[in-house]
């Protein structure tokens, strides 16, 4: 599977060559666990497998969940209260799949802030990039359409805020909205079809997992000094690697235990702490609730989509221009999905040679501004526009122009004036140099035959 | 099913365009609080019994059945007092009479009723439908460290009525609560601004308690406060009736992975101390 030259399973009883010779599955499974990983990774790069065990889990919970669920307008509320009244474990299990989102939202951020330092996602690795960010846009739309299904006010009144942003495309938006919720409002037809998606859509995003997971396995990781893996022989690559079993499964497990001594914590002890009290009045269509924000982990991007109000010069620009086609509801909209969109283009769009932020002296400032601003932008998404003598809005589009920034002048300017630190020579030395001076890390650990 | 659909909407009266209305929530100690915390059955008892006496007059309890009353972790009551309880009210059963319907005296397997007055909201989840705590500056931390805060708000808004101020004219619709914040406030109480100079706003629920109005079988105070915490204790069980055994879980959960985490960690120093350092390293048995 990986091109890194490696030990292959063989066969050895009489049944696995059996096997093996009409169905290699064996095979692949050893070549999965046993993948020779530079054995410099950090700490940075647990949050994959915190991923894959957070998908895991919600799917599972959901299944137990969809089994007492009712999509109905009039039972949806009752249904959720009974799961928490009447099923046995049902609490418990209703939180930590709530809760969830949250986890897999946090690690996923984690994920990505990781892959923009290290630069992940320069070549040969864009596919894998490419399929995380589309992967990223299928976990919001899960997890908002997961928030519907109670049908408190929140779920209600968001999914008319969220359908109204295909509403405010030109000419055919309130074609497409109406299309969207199977009705003029949000009602019974968009509540059963979210019920529908938010059990599907999760299969498909585990199917982009193991794409995911393939790519990388193809290309190999990339590691904290951006330094590939030696690849002349296999001596050279059993210097820079170790193989995945047992030495990463081990750490990636230790890691994952403690993200979930903390999420756990959270579930047994405040879960309602990362959820709007709102969501616990039964959905009235006839009553907005005083304000509507969605939940924490889409609010950087709530933020970039309410910062285009139209009193931004590039608004009005924009609006002269489309003779009012774009105007300032559709440009928030499109400033949104723009976001994600210069995400996935990331590496087309930084143009320096060496990958990892670590030998980057000006980047690193730049990338650090980043994470404080999405940081920012969160914030200012949750907040009122009228809030704070009214200077939200500012805020919000002082966040949303440096996010844009970074990916479209930032990275490919830096690249070009940038001189970089030169990189370790291998990923031995770097391992060598932060661990073992003395012997020099000549010592190799070979992947074991079996 | 229309009334609950309602809930939320009921005690609001028309809000002002002005700027936001605060109210005064008290952060009242809970016993529940807290990793460790659990249900007081005696409050819960006590909260009950203001629940019934008083609450119940005009408010639903439509997702809470009986039984539950009986339940671990909750009033506990024993299983002869749940029947008895159940019995002094009646429900309509549409399978009585030759699918006729007919009321019949309430068992523990049905549910307390709906709000019986069309503006009151249920109160099953009230206390985890509101909050008491927010901020500060809209990062939640207030929360993180007070709680929700919505038993608090409850307890608060039962026990915080007050004299109107001056300001306010005397025709003012409903009663000026210091905690409750989505009723009418008079333009006559703002600043230049259009600050409000008073906490709190006019809701439509007449004080629903006075000091001494209950006999508590324990003898347990019964002032206005000590009543509105109990029931606002009792509504918190309403909403969230297996919270002990919630944390319970939790908690077992918490220290089982940090077990675990030790465990996990020396593993991982071991497994990696041959690749970190070959010499140092002892020589494993395959």
């Amino acid at each position: 599977m990986s091109g890194i030259p490696h030990d292959h399973y063989e066969p050895s009883s009489r049944p696995e060559k059996w096997l093996h010779r009409r169905l290699p599955i064996v095979s692949l499974l050893y070549d999965v666990v046993m993948i020779p990983t530079p054995k410099n990774l950090n700490w940075m790069w647990i949050w994959g497998v915190v991923l894959m065990f957070a998908l895991i889990s919600q799917i599972l919970t959901g299944i137990v969940l969809a089994m007492h669920y009712q999509p109905n307008v009039q039972l949806a509320f009752a249904s959720v209260e009974s799961i928490m009244r009447d099923v046995n474990g049902g609490t418990f299990l209703r939180y930590f799949h709530a809760n969830g989102a949250s986890l897999m939202f946090f690690a996923v951020y984690m994920h990505i802030f990781r892959s923009l330092y290290y630069g992940n996602y320069k070549t040969p690795r864009e596919v894998t990039w490419i399929i995380g960010t589309l992967m990223l846009v299928l976990m919001m739309a899960i997890a908002f359409m997961g928030y519907v299904l109670p049908w408190g006010q929140m779920s209600l009144h968001g999914t008319a805020v969220i359908t109204g942003l295909f509403g405010a495309v030109p000419f055919v938006g309130e074609s497409i909205q109406t299309w969207l919720l199977g009705a003029g409002a949000v009602g019974q037809p968009a509540l059963n079809r979210f019920f529908s998606l938010h059990y599907l859509l999760p299969f498909i995003l585990l199917g982009l997992t193991v794409v995911h997971v393939w790519a990388f396995h193809h290309t190999g990781n990339n590691n904290p000094t951006g330094v590939e893996v030696r690849r002349g022989s296999k001596e050279e690559a059993q210097r820079d690697t170790v193989p995945f079993w047992p030495y990463f499964v081990i750490k990636d497990l230790l890691a994952l235990v403690v993200v979930l001594i903390v999420f756990v914590a959270i579930v047994g002890f405040m879960p309602n702490y990362l959820g709007s009290p709102e969501n616990y009045v039964p959905a009235n269509p006839l009553k907005t609730p005083p304000e509507i924000v969605p939940e924490w982990y889409l609010l950087p991007f709530y933020a970039i989509l309410r910062a285009f109000t139209n009193d931004v010069w590039l608004v009005i620009a924009v609006d002269w221009v489309t003779f009012g086609i774009i105007d300032a509801k559709f440009f928030g909209v499109l400033a949104m999905f723009g976001s994600l969109v210069v995400l996935g283009l990331a590496p087309w769009l930084d143009t320096s040679l060496i990958r990892s932020g670590r030998y980057r002296p000006m980047f690193k400032w730049w990338f650090w501004l980043f994470v404080v601003n999405f940081v920012m932008l969160m914030w200012a998404g949750a907040m009122s526009p009228e809030a704070l003598g009214g200077w939200i809005p500012a805020i919000s589009l002082l966040g949303a122009s440096y996010y844009f920034a970074y990916f479209l002048v930032i990275l490919p300017i830096l690249g070009v004036i940038e001189r970089p630190l030169a990189p370790p020579a291998s990923i031995e030395a770097d391992f060598a140099a932060h661990y073992d001076a003395q012997t020099g890390g000549t010592h190799t650990i070979p992947t074991p035959a079996e | 099913m229309l009334k609950t659909l309602l809930v939320g909407a009921a005690l609001a009266l028309p809000l002002p365009a002005l700027a936001a209305v605060e109210g005064e929530v008290t952060d009242y100690a809970f016993p529940y609080e807290g990793p460790l915390g659990a249900f007081d059955t005696f409050q819960l008892q006590r909260g009950l019994q203001v629940f019934t006496q008083v609450c119940a007059a005009c408010h639903g309890l439509s997702y809470v059945a009986y039984r539950t009353l009986g339940q671990e972790g909750g009033p506990e009551l024993p299983e002869d007092q749940v029947r008895a309880y159940a019995a002094q009210f009646t429900v309509f059963d549409q399978s009585l009479d030759d699918g006729q319907g007919a009321d019949r005296p309430a068992t523990p397997a049905d549910r307390f009723g709906a709000s019986s007055l069309s503006n009151a909201p249920d109160l099953s989840v009230m206390a985890k439908a509101r909050k008491g705590f927010s901020g500060p500056y809209g990062t939640g931390l207030s929360q993180l460290f007070n709680g929700m805060g919505g038993p608090e708000y409850i307890a608060s808004l039962v026990a915080g009525y007050d004299e109107p101020p001056a300001c306010a004219p005397a025709d003012a619709p409903g009663y000026y609560n210091v905690a409750f914040s989505a009723g009418y406030y008079p333009d006559s109480c703002r600043d230049e601004e259009g600050e409000p100079t008073t906490p709190g706003s006019w809701i439509a629920m007449p004080p629903p308690l006075a000091d001494g109005q209950i006999e508590y079988e324990d003898g347990a105070p019964n002032t206005v406060e000590a009543m509105a915490v109990d029931v606002a204790a009792f509504l918190m069980w309403t909403a969230e009736p297996h919270m002990n055994a919630r944390k319970t879980a939790g908690l077992t959960g918490v220290l089982f992975l940090s077990v675990l985490a030790v465990l996990l960690y020396l593993t991982n120093k071991r497994l990696w101390a041959r690749v970190k350092k070959p010499a140092a390293a002892p020589v494993t048995r395959g």
